[in-house]
């Protein structure tokens, strides 16, 4: 850290002593996200239920294969202000997934040749990762770490239209003079412009169950409002008490002022 | 200012209590028949608010702690486990995250009122010192508390701060590093330094509160100050605490929980960092490490200074200054409203924090647009610097003695109620 720090200290130094101002494109540098609404935009905005439904089907047709989503249980997909999927549903969805299993009789977690014992999820599981630890997932991908999608809405600058623009921002020309470094794929909206995730979605890459036409757009937004309900499964509950504590707090305050200005009266 | 109690207890279990532990006749003194100044105005409301901004922080901070896991393996998850999992976990965690910009916000209001009515003057220089006291510990415990979820930014966080004192080492080889391995509980920040961070942020806010205690009963001592800046010169200039500032704090503490409400029911992500909400990896240093809002001034400053020790030294003496700020001064008035030449500094040196705050934000190599001027940050940053030092140093002692300030009124009451009502009072 105290090469980082110094690192920084001397390039402020450096650009200082140049003059020199940073240019406003510069190779490399992430493009703005996309400016695309959403449902759950607004101190009012839910999530679109349907959407959310759609958006689970993009996560567990075609993230699940390699992005873990280790914080959500399979129980919080029945809970209100979710994807509000039946009991009965959410426990086929959780029974359509392996979980490592407890010992067996003989205290056996692994069979005669080596693989995990495994028996089918139910609601109180949270979804398990696709490999078992971060050096598998590494040696599957050539060495890049496909993160955990929990929070990543939470977690990058510019949230769900970030989201948004990286998994629709494939398949441009790069500029001229930039090279994509073999293996990576090009896609202006993640910094440093070499991603590593192969483009996730296509026209097509699922079939709705609700009929819905699957365009990359239609897929990109929904599991786009799939993922930030991920990470802020309480958002409604939160607006919705929001509301309520400040018209409360809006009597009390009218309440008190006229109490205040009432005992103030003859003081000045 | 106090003067000699005026409770008299009501029946024979009061008056037993009164002649054993004084306890009602002391809350009546100090919280309803108090002496206040009759023309204190919305600034000085921020004294009650701060403390219902520290229990607000430890009610909530009791409670996470006890779903909080303070390991470097368990603390990120156990954190998402009360967004998630725990009844009202995420409002109990929003409310205490924000909380804490809330209580900064209160507190540098209150300063600056203290600095723009004199406040810090005799006879309260006690009262501005042990202020100043507890703005040191409130750091100290929002620096250890934004470690505790173990995100990317509170790992980095502790490792650039902590790292601070390894510049010692430019003085006495070795001396630093020994002073950081001990903070750390090893070679890194890790396991160990989330550990002690947890007890250190559970137990400050404690000694905050016993600090608090002190600095109250430094302030009924000699009373309020007032916007006036003028002593209190009889009971007419004042009125009784309750009801006429209960009523008057309580009406804008609501005012202000509105506006914390906002924060945290429709903004709660709004003052964080995004990185924190990637889990802490020793490996991966974030593109770029910042501190919190209410931190950027002093990071603005250490870093405008190419030498480490010295831009440690320049961010402890910015805080240092406070503490001398009743000396440095050199005028008898205390309000700034009658202190017109010292009055255009006082702006220039809130507008110069802000800009300060600004520039700690920003890459260290960025520039800013000044009227159509490309200036490097860097540069702004060292003119900011010099200016904060520049207030206390010279323009507070200098003006003071060469300034020519305007009238002051005769009393409160004249000035508030006009001369011929002020004769009718007394």
């Amino acid at each position: 850290m105290r090469t980082a720090l110094r690192l920084g200290l001397s390039l402020a130094f450096a650009a200082a002593l140049a003059g020199s101002a940073v240019a406003a494109t510069v190779m490399g540098e992430a493009q703005a996200p996309k400016d695309v609404s959403f449902s759950f935009e607004g101190p009012f905005g839910t999530y679109d239920r349907a959407a959310l439904q759609r958006g689970f089907q993009v996560y567990n047709e075609v993230c699940k294969n390699c992005h873990s989503l280790n914080l959500v249980s399979f129980a919080a997909l029945t809970e209100p202000g979710g994807p509000e999927f039946t009991d009965a549903e959410a426990k086929a969805i959780a029974a359509s997934y392996q979980i490592p299993a407890d010992p067996n009789k003989q205290g056996q977690t692994y069979d005669d040749k080596g693989n995990r014992l495994t028996r089918p999820g139910i609601l109180a599981d949270h979804f398990p990762p696709p490999f078992p630890n971060e050096e598998a997932a590494r040696a599957t991908f050539n060495g890049a770490l496909p993160p955990d999608l929990s929070v990543i809405v939470k977690a990058r600058e510019g949230g769900p239209q970030y989201v948004y623009s990286i998994l629709t921002g494939f398949g441009q020309n790069p500029p001229k003079g930039f090279t994509v470094v073999d293996g990576k794929y090009f896609n202006p909206y993640f910094a440093g412009w070499n991603i590593s995730m192969p483009p996730p979605l296509a026209d097509g890459a699922v079939t709705y169950t609700d009929g819905t036409k699957a365009t990359l757009d239609q897929e990109a937004h929904d599991v786009v409002t799939f993922l930030t309900w991920a990470a802020e499964p309480k958002m409604e509950q939160r607006k919705r008490l929001g509301f309520e504590v400040l018209v409360f707090l809006t009597v009390l305050a009218g309440l008190l002022y006229l109490s205040y200005r009432r005992v103030w009266k003859d003081a000045h | 200012m106090s003067g000699p109690s005026t409770y008299t207890p009501s029946n024979g279990f009061t008056r037993w209590l009164d002649s054993r532990l004084p306890l009602l006749r002391f809350m009546n003194d100090t919280m309803v028949t108090f002496p206040t100044p009759r023309n204190l105005n919305v600034w000085y409301t921020f004294g009650g608010i701060l403390t219902f901004c520290l229990a607000v922080q430890i009610v909530t901070g009791v409670v996470l702690a006890m779903h909080f896991t303070p390991t470097a393996a368990g603390a990120f998850d156990s954190v998402e486990n009360i967004m998630r999992d725990v009844n009202y976990g995420w409002l109990i965690r929003y409310v205490h995250a924000n909380g804490a910009s809330m209580f900064f916000l209160a507190v540098y209001i209150h300063m600056f009122r203290g600095l723009y009515y004199g406040s810090y003057k005799a006879p309260r220089e006690v009262l501005w010192i042990l202020g100043v006291i507890i703005y040191l510990l409130m750091m100290a415990t929002a620096f250890f508390g934004y470690v505790l979820p173990w995100g990317q930014m509170s790992f980095w966080g502790a490792t650039v701060i902590t790292n601070l004192f390894s510049s010692l080492d430019q003085v006495v080889p070795h001396m630093g590093t020994a002073i950081a391995h001990w903070l750390w509980g090893g070679f890194a920040v890790g396991d160990p330094t989330l550990n002690r961070f947890f007890s250190l942020h559970y137990l400050l806010p404690f000694v905050i509160a016993a600090v608090v205690g002190l600095h109250i009963w430094a302030l009924h001592v000699p009373g309020n100050n007032n916007p006036l800046g003028i002593d209190v010169k009889g009971p007419q200039d004042t009125l009784p605490f309750h009801p006429y500032y209960t009523v008057k704090d309580a009406f804008y503490m609501v005012l202000f929980a509105m506006l914390f409400a906002v924060l945290v029911f429709y903004a709660p992500n709004f003052v964080g960092n995004p990185d924190n909400y990637t889990p802490a990896n020793p490996l991966a240093t974030p593109a770029h490490i910042v501190p919190e809002w209410y931190l950027l001034p002093y990071y603005a400053m250490l870093r405008a200074v190419p030498q480490k020790l010295l831009g440690v030294l320049v961010l402890f003496g910015a805080i240092a200054t406070l503490v001398f700020i009743p000396w440095l001064d050199t005028s008898k008035v205390r309000s700034l409203r009658y202190r017109p030449m010292l009055k255009p500094f006082f702006w220039v040196l809130f507008f110069d924090c802000i800009l300060l705050g600004y520039l700690g934000s920003q890459e260290p190599q960025a520039t800013t647009n000044v009227f159509g001027l490309e200036l490097s940050d860097l540069l702004l940053a060292r003119i900011g610097a010099i200016y904060y030092y520049a207030f206390f140093w010279i323009c507070l002692p200098v003006i003071g003695l060469i300034e020519k300030p305007k009238p002051l009124p005769q009393s409160i009451a004249q000035a508030v109620l006009g001369s011929h009502a002020a004769a009718a009072a007394e």
